[in-house]
């Protein structure tokens, strides 16, 4: 049935009516969440609840009833499987099959807390039944997100109950296109997925421009390693990235839209689908939206697996069937983009705030994050901290903050060396920026970016060296292949890189890559290219004795390049022979019998005769 | 007019259609791979690079041209930069420059020259690729290849067909045919633009030089040259000469001094290629049949017809091109009259063509004469290839004192000389189709309506009486937009002239490089200018033709004609491929289906028959008996879509007659 606006509101008023249940059991269906099995737990408990006469079918009744539901990204996905009961907001992770009877007998019939499967903080040994106090989420502000994990995502109606779709009302109804971009302009939304160029200037530009008809497009292809953000949201909350999606379509006159997803989001597609389906059932896309006279349509384009398919161009290209290859700008999209025609591409969590915009305002948006980068911003937080997952602060919340308060610090208290942020075009930070406020700005003046916002957390026993290997390794698999510098000159620093950490770098090496990744950054066709050799040049601004002592001493000081790594002698296990020491050519070896050996490692010469000696394997290398 | 600022100086500029217009205007050459005014832009070699204020380094092809730009071109971040791309490109590049047959001609290596490229950082070029060898016409060297995609444009938007397209990521990138496979192994029509636009060695002619020096110092072997005509206004170029200067004596003189007994124009051949054409075309004008008539003239044309319009082959004319007439004549006659044995008279022909090379070796044109199989051409040079020959043997082209062509075919009429231009062809015809029709001398000689630079060129033009709609057109993707249009009866014609290279064959895949525009057009304003200058203007006014007729062929169309010059086409797969198995049995008595899914049938609908048959067999539990095979091209895509039960090739084989074929598979189980 098609939907105006008063049979809106009536649906409405009976997706609220549907939530007011007793207790609500949320299970988490994020993808990390079902992979380790969350599912099985969710049908675990439909079973008992139905089983025990827990649930009442009829939604009117739920008053009375308790209602299970499949929710999107908690983001604590560390904790996972993740199950929340509400209204009460407990928080049980790490949740079990086995468990799941517990639950429901404690938790469900009961209001008793099983004590077990709430979150203990691993070093301050507390512990927290509610999600909100748990100090992952104390310092968060989950505003994109807010309702990825409360709400069924397969559930229009939970949606609406939730005040969906109210932005899209006052948008058709009570504001002309000029007024929403004016409204997007003044809140100071920045680009999201990576480059921070201020949304309502593009939408002005693509509206002003000729041509017709326009298109949307939402770039859901997050190809970063590590970064899940996107597929969080759109898992978890797809008919808010649609809306914001209709928001623009108004905005800038267009009529057609494409949300282009990497094809190894399929849960992604999945509730995608499902939510286009249900919005064009009830005449929220498609012809005559409301009864407003605004039409849209939306499609979904599975990309093919290119990390470039990220870059708006290629993703253009991508989407008209050709092979995914950035295009020389000018002409922008806004002028001249899918099939020639004005387009804006805007990446998912920016489509995402626009509801939010239009439905509290451009004032209280700004209220959120810096004067320059207002509004908050996800991060994707992996590597060595303590939890590890999806997080969303204000922009300028500091790295530390970050780190130690919502990440809980390093894992085994140890010592924080660097954050990889942005992905393979981002940046690596230091100690010394641990107090720098995360926002567009600041950022790029520390030779990071924003990024799409994934976040790799690395200890004193990560080689730097062997991350920006890692990295390189990345972008130059995933460069096209199309300009000259992108695609020889990344293989170059490939190879620079995995000859240092192969021991067999040189000191001019540094100079070189300095020099490759200087004109790949400055010459490439596109952001892929331009961005390659930041973890590079990042690194090596910040790291460079660690380079040097790759190239110059033969050694890697995180002990992580297994072909610098020295010999070493076990003190648990040698019992002080004296054979090693004997058969050193070069007598680097000393010691007391009976008492553990030790190797001079300046001396070494890393012939290994001493391994081969040791009778009681105490010599590792 | 507006006006920006180019290192310090203003510079007004126009209609430029990119910053990289305007610096070159300006007297600085921007160095460029990827950059052809004539394709689309592309970006990628970044070479063109300029400092713009306010917005830092960008690449001046994709900016366009704004008043007051502040454009520096060679500050030391752009120099820096230039020189790292070529380091970038030679490190990846397999440098055998001194033996490259590219060198001296060579962008890459011109450009290295040029910026000061004195070492390579950054190691070799480790895995070595295949050598594609198996075009009779270009050698495709990937090892080479920079990957500016000019040929992968060329051949998509010049000649719309799209041969080679860029394969793989990074720097395993390569470009490739489809499917990896080889360039004779797929619907290349051997046109040789890419050879044209490649800036290295990565494709180039495939060289016959040394198979006709050995037969020039064979003392068994007779050699003869035809040349053609776009040849005339081209060789000079090799030579510091202009394009469009003629220099058919000193080719003459030159050739006569590397061993060639006998050399002749293959505009002779034009002339007499015009007499069986026209003849054939009034008869078909006449009777209202197999009408437009297509030329056949062009080889590159007629590979493409035969992959992709099966359903006009029946329209082309059946002549043969005025290469191969030459070739059948040379063999039968002049032989006879040289008192040479068929097999020992060598003919080559010079031409301005690489899909010449193709056309030659077609097995139609390979025949027994006297008990023995002869080749009616032996081989093809291109102008490139003759100027190389003739550099090799170190004559001073420039200084030759120019020599005549030989008797009996060294004569021809202007209208032999236009073939080589677009309209050149159409005009030649439109002489002598009027006074062939009528019998009557006509006063008009030029038809200028056909003239002209423009893809696709119309006419109206009274043919004793008869109004002839004629179309002329070059690059194929020209044509094809035209038998688009044909084909949805949005215009209709009586004759059609096709080339399938820009220009026609001045701007041939054979001739020297630049082969652009600019030297196109001077080109042929150098044949025109040789039509006008000779007295004879039609090809029925050549006497010689008159002999050869009076003495072996007696008149156009008859018999022997039909035999020597005439010819047949047959469609031809686009792609050499196996076929893919859907459905196999084991072992039992069983049928063979084969679905063919090229294009043709494809578009018919075979996809659906496919799918439609695979479920009925599955449906009636025969997938034991029956193999169901997805095949490219049965050959038959006139009657497209078809299917193949057994040995029978069935058309018309859309999805609705799934319930026939089934009766056939069903009946031939029993």
């Amino acid at each position: 049935m098609k939907l105006d606006r008063s049979s809106l509101a009536a649906l409405r008023q009976e997706g609220k009516d549907k939530l007011k249940t007793k207790k609500r059991v949320l299970v988490c269906a994020g993808t990390g969440c079902v992979a380790n099995g969350s599912l099985a737990i969710y049908n675990r408990l439909c079973e008992l609840v139905k089983e025990q006469g827990l649930a009442v079918e009829v939604i009117a009744q739920r008053e009375d009833g308790i209602d299970v539901a499949k929710s999107g990204c908690h983001g604590f996905c560390e904790m996972g499987p993740l199950v929340r009961i509400e209204p009460v907001g407990i928080l049980y992770t790490k949740v079990k099959l086995e468990d799941v009877e517990e639950i429901v007998e404690s938790s469900l019939k009961g209001d008793e807390i099983v004590e077990r499967l709430i979150y203990h903080h691993p070093v301050t040994k507390e512990s927290y039944a509610k999600e909100e106090d748990i100090p992952f989420y104390k310092k968060q502000h989950r505003y994109s997100l807010s309702e990825c994990g409360n709400i069924d995502p397969d559930d229009l109606l939970e949606y609406l109950a939730h005040g969906g779709y109210e932005a899209l009302e006052k948008a058709l109804f009570e504001m002309k296109p000029e007024d929403v971009i004016e409204e997007v302009t003044t809140s100071g939304l920045r680009g999201r997925g990576g480059g921070g160029f201020p949304t309502g200037r593009k939408w002005q530009f693509a509206r002003a421009a000729e041509g017709s008809p326009k298109y949307i497009i939402c770039n859901g292809d997050e190809g970063d390693p590590g970064a899940f953000m996107d597929r969080s949201l759109m898992e978890g909350d797809p008919h808010r990235l649609i809306e914001g999606m209709l928001i623009a379509a108004y905005a800038i006159g267009a009529s057609e839209g494409y949300i282009y997803v990497r094809a190894e989001y399929p849960l992604a597609v999945k509730r995608l689908r499902k939510a286009i389906a249900d919005a064009e059932e009830r005449g929220l896309l498609g012809e005559d939206i409301l009864g407003s006279g605004f039409s849209f349509n939306l499609k979904i384009k599975e990309g093919a697996g290119a990390f470039v398919c990220g870059e708006e161009s290629a993703l253009i290209a991508s989407i008209e069937g050709e092979r995914g290859m950035p295009r020389p700008k000018p002409p922008f999209p806004a002028n001249k983009g899918l099939w020639g025609k004005p387009t804006i591409i805007n990446n998912v969590e920016t489509f995402v705030n626009v509801p939010l915009i239009i439905r509290d305002g451009a004032e209280e948006f700004r209220k959120l994050g810096t004067e320059k980068s207002p509004g908050t911003k996800t991060f994707a937080i992996t590597g060595q901290v303590a939890n590890t997952g999806l997080i969303e602060v204000p922009m300028g919340t500091t790295l530390r903050e970050v780190v130690y308060e919502i990440g809980g610090g390093l894992r085994g208290g140890k010592e924080f060396k660097a954050v990889q942020i942005g992905g393979p075009s981002g940046g690596c930070l230091t100690a010394e920026h641990l107090d720098l406020p995360l926002d567009f700005d600041s950022l790029a003046k520390a030779g990071a970016m924003i990024g799409s916002g994934g976040m790799v957390v690395m200890d004193q026993d990560t080689c730097i060296v062997e991350v920006a290997r890692f990295f390189m390794n990345f972008t130059q698999n995933e460069s096209c292949g199309k300009c000259v510098p992108c695609r020889e000159g990344t293989k170059r620093m490939l190879e620079i890189l995995e000859r240092i950490v192969a021991g067999e770098g040189k000191e001019e090496d540094l100079d070189y890559l300095e020099e490759l990744g200087t004109v790949i950054r400055e010459t490439s066709l596109c952001g892929l290219g331009k961005t390659a050799p930041n973890p590079v040049l990042t690194t090596l601004r910040y790291f460079r004795d660690e380079y040097l002592a790759h190239v110059r001493d033969k050694k890697c000081p995180a002990g992580e390049c297994k072909a610098l790594a020295g010999y070493w002698i076990d003190p648990e296990l040698c019992r002080g022979c004296s054979k090693c020491a004997r058969t050193c050519p070069v007598d680097a070896i000393s010691g007391k019998i009976k008492e553990p050996y030790v190797i001079d490692e300046d001396k070494c010469i890393r012939c290994g005769a001493c391994k081969e000696a040791c009778p009681f394997g105490a010599i590792t290398g | 007019m507006a006006e920006m600022i180019i290192d310090g100086v203003a510079v007004e500029f126009t209609d430029e259609k990119n910053l990289l217009e305007v610096v070159r205007k300006a007297g600085i050459e921007l160095p460029t791979f990827c950059y052809h005014s004539e394709l689309s832009i592309y970006g990628a070699c970044r070479m063109c690079m300029v400092e713009v204020e306010g917005r830092g380094m960008v690449a001046s092809c994709s900016v366009p041209p704004e008043e007051g730009l502040v454009v520096r071109t060679n500050t030391p971040k752009l120099q820096r930069s230039r020189r790292m791309i070529l380091e970038l490109l030679l490190a990846n590049h397999h440098r055998d420059c001194t033996t490259c047959e590219k060198s001296g001609a060579c962008k890459l290596q011109d450009l290295a020259q040029r910026m000061g490229v004195r070492q390579v950082r950054f190691g070799y070029r480790e895995k070595m690729l295949p050598i594609d060898t198996s075009s009779p016409a270009i050698v495709r060297d990937p090892n080479k290849c920079i990957l500016c995609g000019d040929c992968v444009r060329v051949c998509s938007e010049v000649q719309g067909i799209g041969v080679l397209d860029f394969a793989n990521r990074g720097s395993e990138a390569v470009v490739s045919p489809a499917f990896g496979k080889n360039l004779a192994d797929v619907d290349c029509v051997n046109c040789g633009q890419c050879v044209s636009v490649c800036p290295t060695g990565a494709l180039v002619v495939r060289s016959e030089i040394q198979d006709v020096f050995e037969a020039l110092n064979d003392p068994e072997k007779v050699v003869v040259a035809q040349i053609a005509p776009a040849v005339r206004v081209a060789i000079g170029e090799e030579f510091g000469l202009e394009p469009g200067q003629v220099a058919m004596g000193q080719m003459v003189a030159s050739l006569k001094k590397m061993g060639f007994a006998k050399v002749f124009d293959t505009s002779f051949a034009a002339d007499l290629t015009v007499l069986e054409e026209t003849h054939e075309f009034l008869e078909r004008l006449q009777k209202g049949e197999k009408l437009p008539q297509f030329t056949s003239c062009c080889p590159g044309w007629v590979k493409y017809a035969e992959q992709y319009h099966p359903e006009l082959l029946d329209q082309l004319s059946s002549c043969r091109s005025p290469q191969q007439m030459f070739g059948s004549v040379a063999k039968r006659f002049l032989a006879k009259e040289l008192g040479v044995e068929p097999q020992n008279l060598v003919v080559v022909s010079i031409m301005p063509c690489t899909a010449k090379k193709f056309e030659a070796k077609r097995p139609e044109f390979t025949n027994q004469i006297d008990g023995v199989k002869v080749a009616d051409v032996d081989h093809v040079l291109t102008t490139g290839e003759l100027a190389r020959m003739i550099k090799e043997y170190g004559l001073d082209f420039n200084n030759l004192e120019p020599e005549s062509l030989d008797m009996p075919f060294g004569l021809s009429s202007g209208a032999g000389m236009i073939f080589g231009n677009s309209g050149g062809v159409a005009e030649a015809v439109l002489r002598a189709a009027s006074e062939m029709a009528t019998g009557q001398s006509s006063l008009q000689v030029n038809f200028s309506e056909v003239r002209g630079l423009e893809g696709i060129r119309e006419a109206e033009v009274d043919v004793a009486g008869t109004k002839v709609r004629l179309a002329v057109v070059h690059s194929l993707s020209n044509v094809k937009e035209l038998l688009k249009k044909l084909a949805a009866g949005e215009v209709a014609y009586d004759l059609i002239e096709v080339m399938a290279c820009p220009g026609g064959c001045i701007g041939g895949g054979g001739q020297p490089i630049p082969n652009d525009t600019n030297a196109r057009a001077k080109r042929r304003k150098g044949l025109y200018s040789v039509d006008r200058q000779q007295t004879l203007r039609k090809s029925q006014d050549n006497p010689l033709l008159k002999n050869l007729y009076n003495k072996y062929l007696k008149e156009p169309g008859g018999e022997l004609s039909h035999q020597l010059l005439h010819t047949e086409y047959g469609t031809r797969r686009r792609i050499a491929g196996e076929e893919i198995n859907l459905v196999t049995n084991n072992g039992k008595s069983k049928v063979e289906v084969a679905v063919c899914v090229g294009t043709c049938c494809y578009l018919g609908g075979s996809y659906n028959t496919l799918q439609e048959l695979l479920r009925r067999v599955k449906e009636e539990g025969l997938q034991e008996r029956v193999d169901v095979r997805a095949t490219f091209c049965l050959e038959n895509c006139a009657g497209s879509p078809s299917v193949q039960i057994g040995d029978e090739v069935i058309g018309g084989s859309d999805p609705s007659s799934v319930d026939k074929l089934m009766e056939k598979i069903k009946g031939k189980l029993q």
